[in-house]
């Protein structure tokens, strides 16, 4: 598997995004700068989590807008797996590639914790390691992660199987106790939780080496 | 010319930040707010003569950047 | 604001008296901005540093110590651990929110500054009496803006500690630390070299911000404060992160002779600093500083505290990388002078020369105080006669209170998990960051006991470096040095004065037998509001080695069946403990003795046997003593603990602070006890674990889910409560 992880001014879980991704895939993976207007050949495309453009206006708005995000989006057409975290979720929803928002969080604090989520579909590359219904612990850390979309969205979600993880004690508000939403392809993952922060034992965890060796395989 | 853009949750959209500005201000015993909406402003300079170019690139501006249109609504103002 | 002199910018008649013997005629008013700004006693310590020089600071893993941005020691792996405290207590009473991110952004800057990538924040917070009208709006604004900025910039905040007294209320105290690694042989200092070389501003621009910073920081506050809104500065963490990155890039190549943040008093400090170390004169032309507002006077550039600045002298040719660099991260950058061989800072503005101060005299003038002290007198011993009928009584209102309860609802708004390499968070005795790369960890905390510190500032001050280190050695941690944190009130008083002194000379004797130099540090003075001042509060920021992250503990019981061994000697001291002060509500007696040789003793056999692999859990045994340390144990396992022996059937046994004691879970106490009985180490088979309760001599118990409740409880409420 080739991957690249995407680096927008602010980025702050880029690094810890390729350590997991080089432990899963075993060979190094590119960082590919914001206004680099092409991709390298690649299978992959993380967006890292952090705080692009500091959060200024809305969380992932403007790092949604930079020049490669316009060939991500056109990658992401053809079939490439892109995968967003945290931060990177926020620019895929404001990029149009997932559908919804991420708002303020409804206890309006800044949350850092360990989550408890269910896998709910395991028909994606993303997710096809895990059992369905499996539970997983992965931590959490974010302001803006209160998943919202309208009524009609989140039944489409639910009934295109496009959830892939839900929150079993939901830190921020989402609807749906959304954690982690797919798109109609299935080739692009969105998810507020941080699987690159539990895929090392000493750090206290190990349920999101699946995604990545998922995704490596 | 100076131009004021307006962008404000859609009703509907749960608003956090507006009801605990709600709450704390019944809390001060402001009884009479019924309810509070939380947005922001942007004030931007143009350079730009035309009112009717003016409004109609501030309005490309927020569909592209300035608000989200899931959650958002906006409303322009030229000075 | 009162405090110093208001006629001469700030200076004392003396002091504006050697101005003018320094410049043979009077200062216009940029000058004596200055002046007033580098005599300040935020840049020139100069009430404190008589006694700061009594203090150690070299061993030989030191690669830097005091008198840079910030200490360095030698961690092995050819790296080096830059570190460093730093107080915004001024501000942050101001302004919550801005005053503790610029605390943050500040203290980031200073380790970055030398070469470091920073890998880890902790806090030390100080806050009024939680019933006090405005602790809660300035609890949450700390909290919200540490969180604020650290966040943003992705280095995650591990530790600290939080208490309140009520002789905060009127001066909140906080203190943030930041650690940084860097290679050892790449460490960035400030003393310019290179007459003609350029000095170069990058980062935010100036505005008028924060002017006057490094004078208000030198001043107690009257009821004015709230006046001083507009001083105060505002943070950019965005920008921050743009800086650390684009910093560590440009320190890859060889473009920069010398870097330093701009901080309190901004350009005047930093550019001064730089020449004066280089032993150089430098020459700015005001014009070329990058300025947000028009129409700023050489006196506002020269004096703003506008955040996310740094200056730069570079080599020949340097330019251009920088350019490129600063550049790619969008950041602003201007070349605003040269360095000259005047030994003289020569400041233009519009084509005037609107300053002209020679450097040396400037420096080696600046003043010192031996200020008169008077030795705080010993506290009168109190006469105590607990009721040992039940102890969970008085457990419940430890841990159910403002003392002794969870600060979860603080760590959970900071990100201690960004950057993958936090082995051990919030919450422990001394939280554990990996080496990134490597096997290997460190072990970081800040420490302070006010309440000891104002009963006996000897006694506190050792206790300060001692729990430090105590707490470094429960994870299993070798102890290599401390950055400090001196936060007191008028030092014109002399019984405040005299705070100062005895909890420096404790600290010292502490740091010489324990092993640990004092490598950076800070010194808040002023802390009172009409004449009130602040409990002393001497804090010490500790960082200790993993040399093997597999070889090391934490405070979680890991399971039923362990032996629980309690390490040195129990005599059962409740004056000024926290079992005296949240159950019988009184603040009275000595604190208890620090014996430094046992401390030494019983920390050594402590760390041996964890890093032998023998110890499942281990805990230091501080503010609530035996039965405090054995409930935290157990509720952050999950696993019960039943206390037997003697010694837990009186509150003196189970609430005592006696100093130099760990508790320790351990599958082969018998073993362990010999070991400790060869090494003179007092060891006492105390309990085993077990069970969903803590139960104390068969008689009192308490279940983990009720203990859990109260002690999770308390901070979400009393916050919402507003």
């Amino acid at each position: 598997m080739k991957a690249v992880v995407i680096v927008f001014p602010g980025s702050n879980c880029d690094r810890d995004a390729k350590v997991a991704l080089e432990a899963a895939a075993g060979r190094p993976v590119a960082m590919v700068w914001h206004g680099d207007s092409e991709l390298p050949p690649t299978d992959l495309v993380v967006l890292p989590g952090g705080f692009s453009y500091g959060d200024y206006l809305r969380p992932g708005a403007m790092a949604s807008r930079s020049p490669v995000m316009q060939d991500v989006v056109r990658a992401a057409k053809r079939g490439v797996r892109v995968l967003g975290i945290c931060n990177g979720f926020q620019v895929l929803t404001e990029c149009g590639l997932l559908p919804g928002a991420l708002l303020r969080n409804a206890g309006l604090r800044f949350v850092c914790r360990p989550v408890t989520l269910r896998v709910e579909t395991v028909r994606s590359p993303f997710t096809n390691g895990y059992r369905r219904g499996a539970v997983l612990q992965m931590p959490v850390a974010h302001h803006d992660g209160n998943y919202f979309a309208e009524p009609a969205t989140l039944e489409r979600l639910a009934g295109e199987d496009r959830i892939a993880f839900r929150y079993m004690d939901n830190p921020n508000g989402s609807l749906g106790d959304i954690a982690g939403i797919l798109n109609e392809r299935r080739n692009v993952l969105g998810m507020m939780p941080h699987p690159e922060r539990a895929a090392d034992a000493v750090l206290g965890g190990t349920d999101g080496r699946a995604l990545f060796d998922a995704l490596a395989a | 010319m100076k131009a004021r853009v307006l962008v404000m949750p859609r009703a509907g959209v749960l608003d956090p930040q507006g009801k605990a500005v709600a709450q704390a201000l019944a809390g001060l015993g402001f009884e009479s707010v019924e309810a509070a909406r939380q947005g922001k402003v942007i004030e931007l300079e143009l350079a730009e003569t035309d009112p009717a170019a003016a409004e109609a690139a501030l309005a490309a501006m927020c569909e592209r950047l300035l608000a989200n249109p899931v959650v958002e609504d906006y409303t322009i103002e030229i000075a | 604001m009162s405090g110093p002199n208001e006629e001469h910018g700030g200076l004392a008649p003396d002091e504006y008296a050697r101005v003018l013997e320094i410049l043979g005629r009077r200062p216009n008013e940029v000058e004596l901005g200055i002046f007033a700004a580098m005599w300040s006693e935020h840049c020139s310590y100069k009430s404190s540093k008589k006694w700061l020089r009594t203090l150690p600071t070299d061993a030989p893993c030191v690669l830097q110590g005091p008198g840079e941005n910030a200490g360095a020691v030698d961690i092995g792996g050819g790296l080096a651990a830059i570190f460093k405290m730093e107080s915004h207590n001024h501000p942050s009473f101001i302004e919550p929110y801005q005053g503790a991110a610029t605390g943050v952004g500040g203290i980031l800057r200073d380790v970055f500054t030398m070469g470091a990538r920073p890998v880890a924040i902790l806090n030390a917070l100080r806050f009024g009496a939680p019933d006090h009208e405005a602790t809660r709006r300035l609890a949450a604004g700390v909290v919200a803006g540490i969180g604020g900025y650290g966040n943003c910039v992705g280095v995650p905040t591990v530790g600290g500690e939080c208490s309140f007294h009520p002789a905060c209320n009127g001066n909140i105290l906080v203190n943030a630390m930041a650690v940084g690694i860097a290679p050892a042989d790449r460490i960035f200092r400030s003393a310019a070299a290179g007459v003609g070389n350029a000095v170069v501003y990058v980062g935010s621009r100036t505005g008028r911000d924060g002017i006057h910073g490094a004078t208000m920081a030198s001043a107690t506050f009257d009821d004015e404060a709230e006046q001083q809104r507009p001083t105060v500065q505002v943070g950019d963490p965005f920008t921050g992160k743009l800086l650390i990155e684009a910093c560590l890039e440009l320190m890859g190549t060889d473009a920069i002779v010398a870097i330093q943040d701009m901080g309190a008093a901004g350009l005047t400090s930093s550019a001064f600093e730089m020449a004066s170390k280089g032993g150089l004169g430098v020459e700015l032309d005001l014009d070329r500083v990058p300025q947000r507002e028009e129409g700023m006077s050489a006196y506002e550039i020269m004096l703003s505290e506008s955040q996310e600045r740094m200056l730069m002298v570079l080599r020949p040719g340097g330019e251009e990388t920088a350019a490129a660099v600063f550049g790619k991260w969008g950041l602003e950058f201007a070349v605003i002078g040269r360095l000259t061989d005047t030994g003289r800072m020569a400041l233009s503005q519009h084509g005037r020369r609107v300053a002209d101060l020679p450097i040396r005299p400037l420096a080696d003038g600046s003043p010192e105080y031996d200020r008169p002290w008077t030795r705080t007198p010993p506290a009168t011993p109190a006469t105590i006669s607990p009721d040992n009928r039940d102890p969970m009584a008085a457990l419940r209102s430890i841990l159910g209170g403002p003392a002794g309860a969870s600060r979860r609802w603080i760590w959970e708004q900071y990100d201690h998990t960004v950057m993958g390499d936090t082995v051990g968070g919030p919450g422990g005795d001394a939280a554990v960051v990996r080496i990134h790369g490597t096997g290997r960890g460190l072990a970081l905390t800040s420490d302070c006991t006010p309440r000891y510190c104002l009963a006996d500032p000897v006694e506190g001050g050792r206790q300060a470096v001692a729990e430090a280190w105590r707490n470094l050695t429960a994870v299993g941690a070798r102890p290599l040095a401390v950055t400090d944190n001196l936060n007191f009130g008028d030092p014109e008083r002399p019984e405040v004065m005299g705070q100062f002194v005895g909890c420096i000379q404790g600290m010292g004797e502490a740091c010489r037998a324990l092993d640990v130099p004092v490598v950076s540090g800070n010194v808040s003075l002023y802390n009172e509001t009409n004449g009130r001042a602040v409990l002393p509060t001497p804090v010490v920021g500790a960082v200790g080695l993993l040399e093997d992250l597999a070889a090391r503990t934490g405070m979680a019981l890991p399971g039923p069946g362990l032996a629980l061994v309690l390490v040195g000697e129990t005599r059962g001291h409740l004056g000024r403990s926290l079992w005296l002060e949240a159950v019988e509500g009184r603040e009275e007696g000595p604190p208890p003795p620090v014996d430094l040789a046992a401390e030494r003793r019983n920390g050594d056999f402590v760390r041996a046997e964890i890093r032998a692999g023998r110890v499942a859990a281990c805990h230091d045994l501080s503010d609530g003593g035996l039965l405090v340390a054995a409930a935290e144990m157990a509720l952050a396992g999950g696993v019960g603990a039943a206390l037997r022996s003697p010694l837990v059937d009186a509150v003196a046994g189970l609430f005592g602070e006696d100093q130099a004691r760990y508790l320790l879970a351990v599958e082969d106490p018998e073993g362990m006890l010999e070991r400790a009985a060869a090494a003179g180490v007092p060891a006492l088979r105390i309990g085993e674990t077990g069970g969903g309760a803590l139960t104390v001599g068969g008689r009192s118990s308490i279940s983990l889910d009720e203990l859990r409740g109260l002690h999770e409880a308390w901070m979400p409420a009393w916050i919402a409560g507003g």
